[in-house]
């Protein structure tokens, strides 16, 4: 069972509390009524799915409610940051080593 | 006492007799003893029969890793454990056991036939003999295999036992109770920091079990072991668990323990619990699981009597049991030699000491010889004989020469020690082959760990000890608990033996080219020509050798076996060790009941039962429930009686000429607040909400993104800024989720908030003729005239007294009501309706009665009508899409080219040609009853009723095209015959919908 740092309660809570909610910063299109087809496709049905470090959403279910954002290693499973939902993609290089922790305003490092 | 190969009482304690039975025979045994050890010092040796052919096998091992002495415990007619590892299993008074796996009995085995039919059972076999016919295999082959290869018998009743689970969190974890674990627990502990301390014994000290030379602290290895772990225990940073194994490494270092609680007594206390699961998360964990002692691979090694030399060591060591009057040792290292030291120094005729290598040396080799031990160096064991006990090997020397026969009735054999690894191998560390010692290391770590002892390859007792004192210190230095001024913790700790590597693969007579049955995995029964032969059958991967061959594939995992297996598939494919690959470690380390992983979530406590308000009324009312979700509803009210057809049959009568009161409570409710609470509706659902007055409902369809249905429900507009959302009973939950994703992520600067009210309100539905005037006197504050208050309104005031919105809504196609009211009043006020309603004439109604008024009403079921494929526009509901809205979720995918095509599968009505037929839900559809198999299914039956107020059975159906093709006849082909039905509009009830507004 993982560990997950909920960036808005700021804590540690098992995995027991989340729901996991697919990929992150897929922005549903503002005029999505009027795009193509293709650009449906890559929208809707196209996903990363990589070896490595992935950005995902989850949402802090039985807590706080919240989603919110995480780059996490799927070789490993471990999670190289939080993040609040709608904060940009991070730039890892600049994330450090592997340690888990929160780009929170207030958050440490956990 | 009377158990001739108790040489003396070891440590066990003396003053306790306690009497067992195996196979119905009566032995004794003292306690402290494992079922293995009693057999043994009962000169019992014949355990089992094997898997595949059904040779005799005897004792192995004296630990987890046992391959070959499985057993079944008998408790009680409830508490038959099988498949039950007699070298773990502790003796307890009144123990029951029985063999495994042999027909009529253990020592004339029917199946021991499958022995002379070896080379049909050789490697592959189940995926070349039986291929044909495909029929065969259920009937004839899988049956005959399963009976004739198997374990034991898996108990016919439920487990009467219970379990319990506890999380715990600490700074560090060690796995292993040897003299590495508990020295690192001494070292981690002393500075403060919380330690748990796992070991699978009844009693700490691992290895010094049979270790008789250790001097730790300047006392013998055991006492030390003791002294300590009492010493640990007193500690109150300490938690020391025997009888637990550490059986899987998961992320973030949590761990899963196992903790046996009554497996080992006479009589349990009820009350107790039988296993304990441990879930630790750990700072730091240090694994001290020490190393397994390989056999050597030789024609004839599975014979009974032929076991490891360090188990041998310790039946004789820690039990005080010879594991035979006339021992021979064969091995390719120096541990075995102690074997052989500490049986002749205790009286035990040693036969020889047979050794691979041409010129072993050491202090163990002079010390055998010195007490006059014959060392038979360069010799190979090629062969044994005795049909269910050893009775002689033969023995030759390894570069050519004449070989010669030696009776011995039990042969010690080792082959070398593989580090216990699997822990470090599931927390994703990187395992090394060490070309040097031959054998897979801890390499790189993935995970806060630490392994230290004879699991990391760290020979002497010397270095292991020092190893682990560092370790533990530094574990607990990193987990943040070392305080300032704690002591270094100094051990010394001597040993004379220290192991060398030995060989791993197979010994002489064993080699490519001998038709020996040198077993490399016993409970598998793979022997060495196996590996080769699935390598020449074209494996190249360990992965296939292993699937093929089912090496290391049996509830021990190959723990003494798969180093051999790779090794003898290196030689043949030509590769080294590292390049032939190791196959991948997974949890359980050993066998976990499922009990233990199940614990208390069983039965009533599986999952919640959740009940509405009224459960209790209809259980005194006789009703029968069913389960919807996590929901228990009433079904049907059966009076006098009736079964469930006549009971539905009059509550439908009743509804359309009276009135029927059901509970709609399990309703899934979502209180939609805010400034911007139109605007989000108008994105979630397909319909329009912004013009919807206040006081007015609305049926609404909720799409995902790809233009599917996700739900539905009628939504209330309550004020300019909230709406009362329905939503269906399995739905409520994910339609919140689904809701709060947009309004968080998508559309985060929207003014609204969602709260779940499911459980806050009660529902009361009243439909039928007659509702008005059942609710009528309870009503305070609203007009229900039909002027005042029309189908598809909601008003807010007091039912009986108490604060309610009241709907005027239909699910029945009649006049109809829902009374919502806070849960806690929700019972009073159904008996007061239920009061009004006697009255009339009204009845209650179940879940039943609802579908089927429903369905003679055309109103679909989202997840019985639909199926996560259909659109509005095929279920018949494109009128609910609002044509001129420019956004909703959904809108862009029901543009896609596929969810437009004519053929679609569309909702329609069926009717039988029969009427007194009533088709079967999921029954597929056909335009040709006449045409070959596979016929072309055009559709599927998604709802189907008999409808007593139809007179007739009715349906609804998917079918392709459906809405082109009424009055056409289409067929349902069953198993007997093919049912002609007619497609129809989809009402079959009041047409025109008039009985709705009364």
């Amino acid at each position: 069972m993982l560990l997950i740092h909920c960036p808005y309660c700021e804590e540690e809570r098992p995995e027991l509390e989340f729901r996991h909610a697919g990929e992150a910063h897929i922005a549903r299109p503002e005029n999505i009524a009027e795009i193509s087809d293709e650009e449906f496709q890559r929208y809707f049905f196209i996903r990363a799915n990589p070896k490595g470090v992935t950005f995902e959403r989850w949402r802090h279910m039985h807590g706080c409610g919240r989603f919110f954002n995480a780059a996490r290693d799927t070789v490993s499973d471990r999670f190289l940051m939080t993040y609040m939902a709608g904060e940009p993609k991070p730039d890892l290089g600049k994330a450090g080593g592997g340690a888990v922790r929160s780009a929170s305003r207030k958050g440490t490092p956990a | 006492m009377i158990q001739p190969f108790r040489l003396t009482t070891g440590r066990l304690d003396a003053a306790e007799i306690l009497r067992f039975t195996f196979d119905g025979k009566s032995y004794t045994g003292l306690a402290g003893d494992t079922l293995a050890s009693a057999l043994l010092a009962n000169g019992v040796h014949l355990v089992g029969r094997s898997f595949k052919y059904h040779r005799p096998r005897g004792i192995l091992s004296a630990g987890a890793e046992e391959p070959n002495a499985l057993v079944g415990i008998h408790r009680d007619a409830a508490r038959k454990t099988p498949n039950v590892r007699a070298t773990v299993q502790e003796l307890y008074d009144g123990l029951a056991a029985v063999s495994q796996n042999r027909w009529p009995s253990l020592g004339f085995d029917v199946g021991g036939l499958n022995n002379l039919g070896a080379p049909f059972f050789s490697a592959g076999f189940y995926y070349k003999t039986f291929m044909w016919p495909r029929t065969a295999w259920e009937r004839l082959y899988e049956p005959i295999i399963r009976r004739a290869a198997g374990l034991g018998t898996a108990p016919d009743r439920p487990d009467p036992d219970h379990y319990s689970n506890r999380f715990a969190h600490c700074d560090v974890l060690v796995v292993g109770g040897g003299a590495a674990g508990l020295a690192a627990a001494l070292a981690a502990s002393e500075t403060g920091a919380r330690v748990i301390l796992a070991d699978e014994q009844a009693v700490p000290g691992g290895g010094l079990r049979f270790e008789t030379g250790a001097v730790i602290d300047g006392k013998p290895g055991w006492e030390w072991a003791q002294e300590t772990a009492a010493k640990l225990a007193a500690r109150d940073n300490v938690r020391l668990l025997t009888r637990t194994t550490g059986f899987g490494y998961y992320a973030q270092n949590m761990l899963g323990l196992v903790e046996r609680l009554t497996d080992h007594l006479s009589a349990p206390d009820v009350d107790q619990p039988r296993e304990r699961l441990w879930q630790v998360r750990a700072k730091r964990v240090v694994l001290a699981t020490g190393a397994i002692e390989r056999h050597m691979v030789f024609p004839g090694n599975d014979r009974p009597g032929i076991m490891l030399a360090s188990a041998a060591r310790a039946y004789l060591n820690h039990f005080g049991v010879a594991v035979g009057s006339k021992v021979a040792v064969y091995t390719a290292d120096d541990s075995a030699y102690a074997t052989a030291v500490d049986l002749k120094k205790r009286g035990v005729e040693v036969a020889a000491v047979i050794d691979l290598r041409p010129t072993p040396r050491g202090p163990h080799v002079e010390e055998s010889r010195e007490l006059g031990i014959e060392v038979l160096a360069g010799h190979a064991v090629v062969g044994t004989t005795g049909r269910l006990r050893v009775r002689r090997i033969e023995v030759a020397p390894v570069y050519g020469g004449a070989s010669r026969q030696i009776e011995a009735d039990a042969l010690a054999t080792s082959s070398g020690w593989t580090p216990a690894v699997h822990l470090f191998s599931q927390s994703r560390g990187k395992l090394a082959f060490d070309e040097e010692t031959r054998r897979f290391l801890p390499g790189q770590y993935v995970q806060d760990a630490l392994s230290v002892g004879a699991c990391n390859g760290t020979a002497s007792l010397t270095d292991a000890v020092e190893e682990a004192l560092r370790a533990g210190a530094k574990a607990a230095k990193e987990a943040g608990a070392a305080k300032g001024r704690s002591k270094t913790v100094k051990l010394d700790a001597r040993s004379p033996e220290a192991w060398s590597a030995g060989m791993a693969g197979a010994a002489p007579g064993a080699e490519a080219g001998k038709k020996a049955m040198a077993f490399v995995d016993f409970q598998n029964d793979v022997t060495a020509k196996d590996i080769r032969q699935a390598v020449q059958e074209g494996m190249r991967s360990i992965e296939h050798v292993k699937r093929f061959t089912t090496a290391g594939m049996a509830t021990d995992q190959g723990k003494t076996s798969n180093l051999h297996a790779l090794t003898i598939a290196s030689e043949m494919l030509g590769k080294p060790v590292p390049k032939v690959g190791l196959t991948t470690f997974r949890p359980p380390y050993t066998p976990v009941t499922f009990g233990a992983l199940v614990g208390h979530s069983r039965g009533a406590l599986f999952e919640p039962t959740r009940r509405t308000p009224t459960h209790a009324w209809a259980e005194a009312q006789g009703a029968v429930f069913e389960d919807v979700g996590q929901w228990k509803r009433a079904w049907y009210f059966p009076q006098g009686g009736e079964d469930m057809h006549a009971a539905v049959a009059r509550e439908c009568l009743t509804v359309r000429h009276s009135a029927g009161i059901f509970d709609a409570s399990t309703l899934g409710k979502i209180e939609i607040v805010g400034p911007d609470a139109a605007r989000f509706m108008e994105l979630m659902y397909t319909n329009p909400w912004q013009k919807l007055g206040i006081g007015r409902c609305r049926y609404g369809i909720m799409l995902r993104e790809d233009g599917f249905i996700y739900d539905d429900g009628v939504v209330g507009r309550l004020a300019e800024d909230r709406f009362h959302v329905t939503t269906t009973t399995g739905g409520a939950p994910r339609v919140l989720h689904h809701m709060e994703d947009y309004l968080q992520t998508e559309f985060p600067d929207l003014k609204v908030w969602l709260t779940s009210t499911s459980e806050q309100w009660a529902t009361i539905a009243v439909q039928g003729p007659k509702s008005r005037d059942i609710i009528a006197p309870l009503v305070e504050g609203i007009d229900l005239s039909d002027e005042a208050m029309p189908h598809m309104s909601v008003r807010e005031g007091r039912v009986c007294g108490v604060p309610a919105r009241l709907f005027r809504i239909s699910f029945t196609g009649e006049r109809g009501f829902e009374i919502n009211v806070p849960a806690d009043y929700g019972l009073s006020v159904w008996e007061a309706v239920w009061a009004e309603g006697q009255k009339h004439g009204a009845c209650a109604y179940g879940t039943e009665t609802m579908h089927v008024l429903r369905a003679e009403k055309g109103f679909i079921i989202v997840g019985q009508d639909t199926d996560g494929t259909v659109t509005p526009d095929d279920a018949g509901l494109a009128w609910a899409i609002g044509r001129k809205k420019t956004d909703f979720v959904g809108i862009r995918g029901l543009e896609r080219p596929d969810l437009k095509a004519p053929e679609r599968r569309q909702l329609v009505g069926l009717k039988t040609s029969d009427p007194k037929t009533v088709l079967e839900e999921g029954a597929q559809i056909v335009a040709d009853p006449n045409q070959p198999v596979p016929m072309k299914m055009i559709g599927f039956v998604t709802s189907s009723y008999w409808s007593e107020n139809c007179g007739r059975s009715i349906a609804l159906a998917l079918v392709e095209g459906g809405r082109e093709r009424m009055g056409e006849r289409l067929y349902v082909p069953m198993p007997e015959d093919a049912i002609e039905v007619e497609v129809v509009p989809m009402v079959f009830f009041d047409e025109k919908g008039e009985r709705t507004n009364g």
